[in-house]
């Protein structure tokens, strides 16, 4: 902590799951200081939530925390408490940032919403993730993963056809996409404010939704839709190859222009079919692929992924071998880029943990210090930052406000 | 933020992109930062425009590149290149989205760059990063999908991996682009050093699976495809409801709102078999506890059955198409999808960004510009180019 480009920043998350730390791990792992508020004794929902190591349930041994929460201060507070409050608008008043997640309104009702905050810290910027929104008839909905990927629409076209759309239900994407994306968008708006707040010297409300975000990928068929095509059902196809098995897993492709099918049918050794007329543009093969599948899945079967895909590639056409997470932890483009980062933990030991996504040339861009324990680093904040007295400290932690 | 005229500057005012992205991921990451208020100048040639342009009559083009400036250079002329150097000196970034090593073969790689811009942000958008063996291979969003693993974590339980649709990967190497790519920059307008962010759009999407990552370092297990399931908790499914395609998504999360969920559905008599008895017994007796629960919902609205479980504080709600979500009453009433008059395209509908703040705009009004819209803009003013000279580039297809 404190070499990446994102130095010198505070923020502040009173957040669980994944939205909210998602967000602001993408900024404590350029160097942000991330002082992360849990509750006391309780701590983030995360902590247990699976993957356990060597699933045995613990607060510290969950994948999905240890991931979320890497370069990150964390204290406990509870924040019903008057002097817990006291502690929080401290917080507040010396951070940059305010990243939250909880329930519409949850923090007016304490006393701690942003109209409080601002007059504490004016330039402060605040950052509310929920499901649908501060606002609106769904404001107050029980979030969850599933129902915002299905409700903002991305289910409904993935997969992108179906052959039986009664019994194959709109499908949701693996892990928590609407989650995640969610988290980086919060991320992506906040930095912007990040630069208002160095203009002008003062900071904004944020309000995003999940629903919305997951909709925002849908920003071309909306104005496709809108200019009069008429939207596609999921049983209208096929419209698209799918993935191919191989010896070893599955192929995916993108075999759309001519020069894609001809360099195929090239690798394939020029299969007698190939000049067929079903084949012969892509809106021919989609609407062929029962006929074509069993085709190139005869051939695909007899190779691995890796033979098929360099092969493809060296024709500079999208082939990619469908990787399981095993694949991925052995890929030497991964390696070589160091994406996997070891990541020593006291309870969890040391572990490898998936990266950052970019590289940045002037500075590190990838975490290196490991989720805290419950409350870690209460006497660190409160004893040097704020200057209560480790007495005090005591008593706040004998009275459950810490 | 507001001046004392009630005018808003937006936060990105006074940042200038020089933006060499085509197709989706690069010009959508733009796109936020033209929205946010930087100046975003799309260099382009009419010898090889994005191929956006021309793709479903244009209009993936009009929802990703609204309010940019574009002037057109064709780029294998030298004197082409000598032009964008000087429009590079005057600009805070540069992004690019381009295979392989197009900006290295213009004399445009960040090395180069930085000699006549020190302290230029660039960012590389591609499919697998700008290092390691497979850096130059070619790359789609499905075919990423593929190689980050996302696509062997979905699909129906027991059934192929599925890739998801709409340009998922697009979507999301565009969102970590813009935050890196303000990151930086924020840094710089502290610092004053610039940067080269290397952008993996596969390695995006897998920083956005780690219960499945973790689950295999941790304890050397392959998850597979769980469809709308969830590994620790049932039900949690997709749900067939009365008319054509209409389903309904629900999540039970504790013994609690079980409990709720039976009284919700009247109680039936198969909810108190034992088989259902426990959280772990559910997820056991999936298949037959999804069958019971479409057997209740088929002959039910989705909204109503979305009703009904979120009055009782249970998540659900219908699993909805694109055309649907223009009339969902929450997107509605926070004004999701704004109509605009497009000169040539007449009246379009547009997402706005998903996000309301008080001082940073969400949406832009003008509509993406013709190539070549902006070239007096650009040559003229902002390089001042004598106006001859630029009758003379445009005569020779050196401004082309």
């Amino acid at each position: 902590m404190g070499k990446g480009i994102l130095s010198g920043l505070r923020i502040v998350e009173c957040a669980d799951l994944i939205t909210g730390p998602f967000c602001t791990k993408l900024m404590a792992d350029l160097g942000a200081e991330v002082i992360k508020i849990e509750e006391p004794t309780v701590g983030d929902k995360a902590r247990r939530m699976p993957p356990f190591l060597e699933d045995v349930s613990h607060p510290d041994r969950s994948g999905l925390f240890l991931y979320l929460n890497t370069n990150k201060l964390g204290i406990t507070l509870n924040l019903e408490n008057v002097t817990a409050k006291v502690i929080f608008q401290q917080l507040v008043e010396q951070a940059d940032i305010l990243v939250e997640n909880t329930s519409p309104h949850r923090m007016e009702g304490l006393g701690l919403g942003y109209d409080v905050l601002k007059t504490v810290n004016p330039r402060l910027i605040m950052t509310s993730i929920t499901s649908f929104g501060q606002t609106g008839p769904y404001k107050n909905h029980k979030p969850c993963d599933l129902v915002s990927f299905h409700m903002g629409g991305m289910a409904s076209v993935t997969p992108d056809w179906v052959a039986d759309p009664d019994r194959e239900p709109p499908l949701k994407g693996g892990g928590r996409q609407a989650d995640f994306t969610t988290g980086l968008t919060a991320a992506l708006i906040t930095m912007a404010a990040m630069h208002g707040q160095y203009s002008t010297g003062l900071g904004q409300h944020i309000d995003v939704s999940e629903q919305e975000v997951v909709a925002s990928a849908l920003a071309r068929v909306f104005v496709l839709q809108s200019s009069g095509a008429m939207g596609r059902k999921r049983g209208d196809g096929p419209n698209m190859e799918r993935p191919l098995p191989c010896k070893d897993g599955y192929i995916e492709f993108h075999c759309v222009e001519s020069h894609h099918w001809k360099a195929l049918m090239k690798v394939m050794d020029h299969p007698e079919w190939g000049d067929s007329e079903l084949f012969q543009d892509y809106y021919a093969r989609c609407r062929n692929w029962k006929t074509l599948e069993p085709l190139l899945a005869q051939w695909t079967r007899k190779r691995t992924r890796d033979e098929i895909y360099h092969a493809m590639q060296a024709e500079r056409v999208a082939f990619s071998p469908v990787n399981t997470t095993k694949d991925l932890l052995e890929s030497a483009q991964l390696l070589v880029r160091g994406f996997f980062v070891a990541i020593s933990h006291p309870e969890a030991g040391e572990l490898d943990y998936p990266g950052t996504p970019y590289r940045f040339s002037g500075a590190p861009s990838s975490p290196d210090v490991p989720s805290p324990l419950l409350g870690q680093h209460n006497e660190k904040i409160l004893c040097s930052r704020l200057a209560y007295t480790r007495q005090e400290v005591e008593e706040m932690k004998r009275d459950g406000i810490i | 933020m507001e001046s004392s005229e009630g005018t808003i500057q937006p936060p990105l005012a006074n940042i200038r992109i020089a933006d060499f992205t085509w197709w989706q991921s690069g010009p959508q990451a733009t796109q936020y930062l033209a929205v946010l208020g930087a100046e975003v100048i799309k260099v382009e040639s009419r010898q090889r425009l994005d191929p956006l342009r021309r793709l479903a009559g244009g209009t993936p083009f009009l929802a990703l590149n609204r309010g940019k400036k574009s002037c057109t250079l064709n780029l294998t002329r030298p004197e082409a290149v000598k032009i964008v150097r000087e429009l590079i000196k005057i600009s805070d970034a540069v992004v690019e989205n381009f295979a392989g090593g197009v900006m290295g073969r213009l004399g445009l790689d960040y090395q180069k760059i930085t000699e006549i811009k020190p302290d230029i942000v660039m960012l590389s958008i591609s499919g697998l990063g700008k290092t390691g063996p497979e850096k130059d291979y070619i790359a789609y969003a499905q075919t990423m999908h593929a190689y980050s693993g996302l696509s062997s974590l979905t699909g129906y339980p027991g059934g192929p991996p599925v890739s998801l649709g709409a340009f998922w990967g697009d979507q999301v190497a565009a969102l970590a682009g813009a935050f890196s790519l303000l990151a930086a920059l924020y840094h710089r307008k502290k610092t004053g050093q610039g940067q080269y962010i290397d952008l993996s759009m596969s390695e995006t999407l897998s920083s956005m699976i780690p219960e499945g990552i973790m689950d295999y370092t941790m304890n050397r297990r392959v998850r597979l495809p769980m469809g709308n399931r969830d590994d620790t908790i049932a039900p949690h499914g997709c749900y067939r409801c009365r008319g054509k395609d209409e389903w309904v998504a629900i999540a039970v999360s504790t013994e609690e709102e079980w409990n709720d969920f039976r009284r919700v559905m009247g109680n039936p008599e198969w909810s108190r078999n034992d088989r259902f008895s426990t959280n772990h017994k559910r997820i056991r007796n999936q298949d037959e506890l999804d069958r019971l629960i479409e057997g209740w919902t088929i002959s039910l609205d989705a909204f109503e059955v979305m009703e009904a479980l979120q009055r009782a504080g249970i998540a659900a709600g219908p699993s909805q198409r694109p055309e649907q979500l223009i009339t969902d009453p929450q997107l509605r009433e926070r004004g999701f999808f704004v109509e605009m008059d497009d000169p040539g395209e007449g009246e379009q509908r547009f997402a706005r960004m998903p996000w309301l703040a008080g001082a940073s705009p969400n949406m832009i009004h003008s509509p993406p510009p013709n190539p070549g819209e902006h070239n007096s803009y650009v040559f003229g003013k902002l390089l001042g180019m004598h106006e001859d000279e630029i009758r003379r580039l445009t005569k020779d297809k050196v401004i082309y």
